[in-house]
Parts: structure tokens; C-alpha cells; sequence
């Protein structure tokens, strides 16, 4: 995932190796659902795919399998949730919001009931699997849907914290993390995770950086590369939530610096990045901006850190892109 | 509990009040309606345990609507079981009104938003699903319509509902063999409807549905343990107005004046000589 100067930049950060969101998800989970009978899981041929063997083993009545359904997974998942059950539906992200997308309009968002759609394996974990695994739209289809939060944590505290809001959370949320283990970043103790709030991981003023879910490590080695060799102050904010956006925390990073970069595992179109400009343009802020994301073609398959590297998602490419915007005229 | 007799004046009422409220709107699912009134009449009147007054109990009856365009069925009975007055429905398919053209839980009485189809039958299984989980005793019943089985949905929630042997699950097809399109066998045909079931799983029972009796019998008690019930209700779209029976274009076809006049000066004749009869 990283290169040996990206590894090192971290090593200077002091940071610590992690585990998989996913695997921070599983054990959550199995908690809550440990200490609430009504905590449900529900699976689409995914326990073993969403680390949930243990979880099963655990509290078999709390575990509801669908067979290779997502429709139905979630339909049945609205159901359950509409009787006072506390459902998370656990299934790759790229069938979960595109096979099901009716089901989570209508079911989960019109009818109102309290689940979290857990987008496991989400953007390009899958890379090499192909198109059909990747999950690029995923915030874009979703934000057009009203009555849904949507969340992507950037490591394991993120998504330790992000369970526990969507148990506690009475309304529709789509969840979303990938597979590969993550560096712990910084300031969890001094930038709390709080439902539509930003998170800023690093200060600065020069290019703010805001970024989301797997691709905010990559910002803030950037940010630090930036800071050592070109002597810039960036500002790192991880925006885990991309709906509903942490307007105040943008608006601050568009007046405050002097360019606003916005990084996602996502496709261009219609991910954070387009919120980010339509809310910074809407408030009649003009800036140096630019959305990295994949863009709006046939998408490179690989690993998900060579697809990384192919979009210019790493402290390499992010720093490039953040040099060339502020030496642009 | 109403006796046959009152249970059959209501079917008529319901059948005149819901043209009414079509017509005062300009817009509805009028042959749908009148294929599933007597239905949702024996649900309303007779099965399901469920009242205003318990409406927010966990351990209530659900119904879910999953042939959701036929709504103006359901609004008449609803109001008639004491959920929201039947005036408020002078507002069907008004600027902001709740009362719009497929239901949701905007209006006192419904379960779930419905309108798009294939959507009745998964919530259902979920909904039976959380009644078996808790041990709480509660049915859940979705009526279904012909045209609508074509939906993939509902073959995977009645793979569901079978694996879980959900026999508090009720499904009731109302099968009026009529779509907007055509006849359905034409549109995309779908029987042998009993056989289907019954191969994924299901204890099934065909019956007239429009005869009270006998879908009240069929629906007071799950038809076997351990398995889910299927009621194939063989309807007649239109029905109880002479003009409207088994004609497609009443799908969403709204009377002119002289045609509900027609079709209330019908259906006041079959209240008369059943009130008439009864006396």
C-alpha cells in the first residue's frame, strides 16, 4: 500500500499499524450485540466475507442469513428494523448499493426504519476482481437519497466509533470501509467522532486536504511530505461524513487556506468532492480546487494500492497534485 | 365481529366510498381496488389483531400492501375501522396531502411506504422473522398482486420465507389476471401459480376471492405449521360494478360523471336489496 518514503514518513509520525476496519467492525458489533438481544446481523452469503464466523458462533440467534439476495436482504432487514430490531445488513459494497438500491429508497429511507447497510470490501478493495466488485458510486447514488447518513471511517478508532453511533442512531445509515489494514492516525483523543462532524487531524493554512474513509492516511502523509520538503503548513481534516457534510468545518478550510483538495476512493462524480464544490461555490468562496478521485473511465484493476498509486491516491500523487495547484495561475 | 350479513354491506359501502374518493380526485387504481376491497375487508374486520387503539403495540398484526397502487382500498377501510376520519380523504392526491396515491406511515393505520413493486413480500419475511425471534406471536399478512409476481423480489423472500418455516406469514396474491398491459398469462405468464408455491415450500389454498367465507376461513389460522401461507385469491378486476368488471383499461381509469353515477346508482341497488333482504 505504501511506498518505502510514504513508510517512512509515518514512521516518523509515530504511527502505529492497525488492524482492517473490517475486522474493527466484527468485534463492535459482537459487543453490542452482546450486551442487546435486539442488535441483529444480517447477511447475504457474507459472514465469512464480513469476519462475522465469531459473531455467529456467538449469538447464532442474532445472525439472519438470506442466501445470495441483496434485495431481500434488505427488505427483510427494513422488516426486522420496523419491529424494534437494531439491524446491520452486511454485504459487499458494490452489491449492497447497486443490486438493492429500490429497496434502500424505498424500504430503509421512505419507510424510515432504523438500519445500518454495512458496505463491506467498499471502492477498490476488490481491485482486482474487476468493475463488477468495485464500488465507486456508492456515495453518489446514496446522496441522492433522502433520509440516509452516510459514513466512510478513516481507521480503526473511526470505525469503532461509527458502530456505535449507527447503534445508537434511529435512522438509515450505509457504513463503508475496505479490508486492508490501516495505520492509526492521530488525534483521537483531541477531535472526538461526533454524527456529521469533521475531524481535523493536522493544522495548517497553505492546501487543506479533505479527505475520507481509507484515503485520509494517504492526505496526511502528504501533508507531512509537504511540510518537510517544500515547507508548507497543510490541513488535514477527515470528513467520515460524507452525508450529512460538516458544512462549517469545509467552509472554514475553503476561507482559511489558500487551495482545498478533496481526496475519496470513489468515482469523480458525485462523491464528497462534488459536495465540497457545490457547498464551497454556493457560498461565494473562490479557491484553488481540485477532486481526487478515479476518474469517469474504464477503471485500472489491480491491488487496491496499485489502483492507489495508478489515480495518484498517495502521498506521492497527492502531494504533486497540491504543488501544482498552488503554482497554478 | 361482524356477522356475514354486515360483513357483506360493508364490501358494498367500501366499493361505493372508494369510487367517491376516486372520482373527487380525479386519479386512483380503481379496478385493482374493487378486486382486493373484499380482502382487505375480511383482514380488517375479521383476522387481523390490530386497532387504533393498538397500533403501537409490538405484539400488533402487520399488513403490508405490497400491490401499493391499489391504496384507495385500503384508505376506506382503514377510515371505517376508526384510523383517521373518512373526510380526511377529500384530500386524496391533494397538494401536501398525506393521502397520496400509494400509502405510507404518514397515515395512521399503514405499516410500510409501498408503491414499487416487489417490495410487500421481503418486508413481510423480515417482519414474521422479528415476531419468531422474540417469540411474540404476531401474524404478518402482504397481498400481492398478479402482475407484480414477475418481480424477482418476491421469489427470493418466498425462498426466505420457507427457510425460516415463517407460518405466521401469510401472502395473499390477488389474482385478477389483469395488468396494465394485458392479460397477465400474455404479459408474462406465471402459472401454474399453485404448483410454484407450493414447490418453493409453501402450504397453499386457492379460493374465490371475493367470497368472505371462504377467505375468512382461509386466513384465520395459518394453513400449516411450519411453512408460510400462500392464498391465491382468484378475483375479478372491477368487481361489483357491471361496466368495470375484467376490463383492463379500469387499471387507473377514472369514471366520468355519468359512469359513477351509473356505478353508485348500481351499488346502492345491491345495498338496498341486501339491507332489504336482511329486514
Amino acid at each position: 500500500m505504501y511506498s518505502p518514503a510514504a513508510k517512512a514518513v509515518a514512521e516518523k509520525l509515530g504511527l502505529q499499524t492497525g488492524r482492517a476496519n473490517l475486522e474493527e467492525f466484527a468485534d463492535t458489533l459482537l459487543a453490542l450485540a452482546q450486551a442487546n438481544r435486539n442488535v441483529l446481523a444480517v447477511t447475504s452469503d457474507s459472514r465469512g466475507s464480513g469476519k462475522l464466523g465469531p459473531f455467529g458462533h456467538a449469538l447464532p440467534k442474532q445472525i439472519v442469513e438470506v442466501g445470495i439476495a441483496e434485495q431481500n436482504l434488505v427488505g427483510i432487514a427494513a422488516g426486522l428494523g420496523s419491529c424494534g430490531k437494531k439491524v446491520f445488513a452486511v454485504s459487499p459494497a458494490c452489491f449492497l448499493t447497486a443490486r438493492s438500491l429500490e429497496q434502500i429508497k424505498n424500504d430503509l429511507c421512505y419507510s424510515d426504519h432504523p438500519v445500518t447497510l454495512v458496505g463491506i470490501s467498499a471502492g477498490v478493495s476488490y481491485g482486482a476482481l474487476g468493475t463488477t466488485h468495485h464500488s465507486l458510486h456508492d456515495f453518489a447514488v446514496l446522496r441522492a437519497i433522502n433520509n440516509i447518513t452516510i459514513v466512510a471511517p478513516a481507521d480503526n478508532f473511526e470505525a469503532r466509533e461509527a458502530v456505535r453511533v449507527c447503534a445508537g442512531h434511529d435512522k438509515p445509515v450505509y457504513l463503508r470501509f475496505g479490508k486492508a489494514p490501516l495505520y492509526t492516525l492521530p488525534a483521537a483523543d483531541t477531535a472526538p467522532f461526533t454524527l456529521g462532524k469533521a475531524r481535523e487531524l493536522r493544522a495548517g493554512h497553505d492546501v487543506a486536504f479533505l479527505a475520507s474513509g481509507e484515503t485520509v492516511i494517504h492526505a496526511l502523509l502528504a501533508a507531512t511530505h509537504l511540510a518537510e520538503t517544500a515547507g508548507l503548513q497543510c490541513r488535514v481534516v477527515s470528513v467520515p461524513f460524507v452525508k450529512p457534510l460538516d458544512h462549517a468545518a469545509v467552509l472554514a478550510a475553503a476561507r482559511e487556506c489558500r487551495a482545498v483538495i478533496t481526496v475519496e476512493e470513489h468515482l469523480v462524480n458525485g462523491g464528497l468532492g462534488e459536495a465540497v464544490a457545490g457547498l464551497i461555490a454556493q457560498a461565494g468562496i473562490a479557491t484553488r480546487f481540485k477532486i481526487v478521485a478515479l476518474p469517469d473511465e474504464y477503471t485500472v484493476t489491480g491491488s487496491q494500492a496499485e489502483i492507489f498509486r495508478h489515480y495518484g491516491l498517495t502521498m506521492e500523487g497527492l502531494s504533486a497534485t497540491a504543488q501544482g495547484l498552488l503554482d497554478r495561475n | 365481529m361482524p356477522t356475514d350479513h354486515e360483513l357483506a354491506l360493508k364490501s358494498l359501502l367500501y366499493r361505493r366510498n372508494l369510487l367517491r374518493w376516486i372520482k373527487h380526485a380525479g386519479a386512483g387504481h380503481t379496478g385493482g381496488s374493487l378486486s382486493c376491497v373484499d380482502i382487505l375487508n375480511v383482514l380488517y374486520n375479521r383476522i387481523l389483531r390490530v386497532s387504533p387503539a393498538t397500533f403501537s403495540d409490538p405484539r400488533r398484526d402487520r399488513y403490508i400492501q405490497s400491490k401499493g397502487h391499489s391504496v384507495e382500498a385500503l384508505y376506506v377501510v382503514l377510515a371505517d375501522r376508526g384510523f383517521f376520519p373518512e373526510s380526511d380523504l377529500a384530500t386524496l392526491c391533494g397538494y401536501q396531502s398525506h393521502y397520496v396515491g400509494h400509502p405510507t406511515r404518514h397515515v395512521a393505520g399503514i405499516e410500510q411506504n409501498t408503491g414499487a413493486l416487489g417490495h410487500g413480500l421481503p418486508l413481510a419475511v423480515g417482519t414474521a422473522l422479528a415476531s419468531k425471534l422474540d417469540d411474540a406471536g404476531f401474524r404478518a399478512f402482504t397481498l400481492v398482486g398478479d402482475g407484480e409476481l414477475a418481480e424477482g423480489s418476491n421469489w427470493e423472500a418466498a425462498l426466505a420465507g420457507a427457510h425460516y418455516q415463517l407460518d405466521n406469514l401469510t401472502a395473499i396474491i390477488d389474482c385478477n389476471t389483469l395488468q396494465i398491459t394485458g392479460r397477465t398469462r400474455d404479459v408474462m405468464n406465471h402459472e401454474p401459480l399453485s404448483e410454484k408455491w407450493s414447490a418453493f415450500g409453501w402450504a397453499v389454498r386457492t379460493v374465490d376471492g371475493h367470497d368472505l367465507a371462504a377467505l375468512t376461513a382461509a386466513l384465520e389460522q395459518p394453513l400449516e405449521a411450519g411453512k408460510p401461507s400462500c392464498i391465491i385469491a382468484r378475483t375479478t378486476k372491477g368487481k361489483g360494478v357491471s361496466f368495470m368488471e375484467d376490463v383492463g383499461k379500469w387499471h387507473h381509469g377514472v369514471p366520468s360523471d355519468a359512469e359513477h353515477a351509473k356505478a353508485s346508482a348500481e351499488l346502492d341497488a345491491a345495498i338496498a336489496q341486501l339491507v332489504g333482504g336482511a329486514a
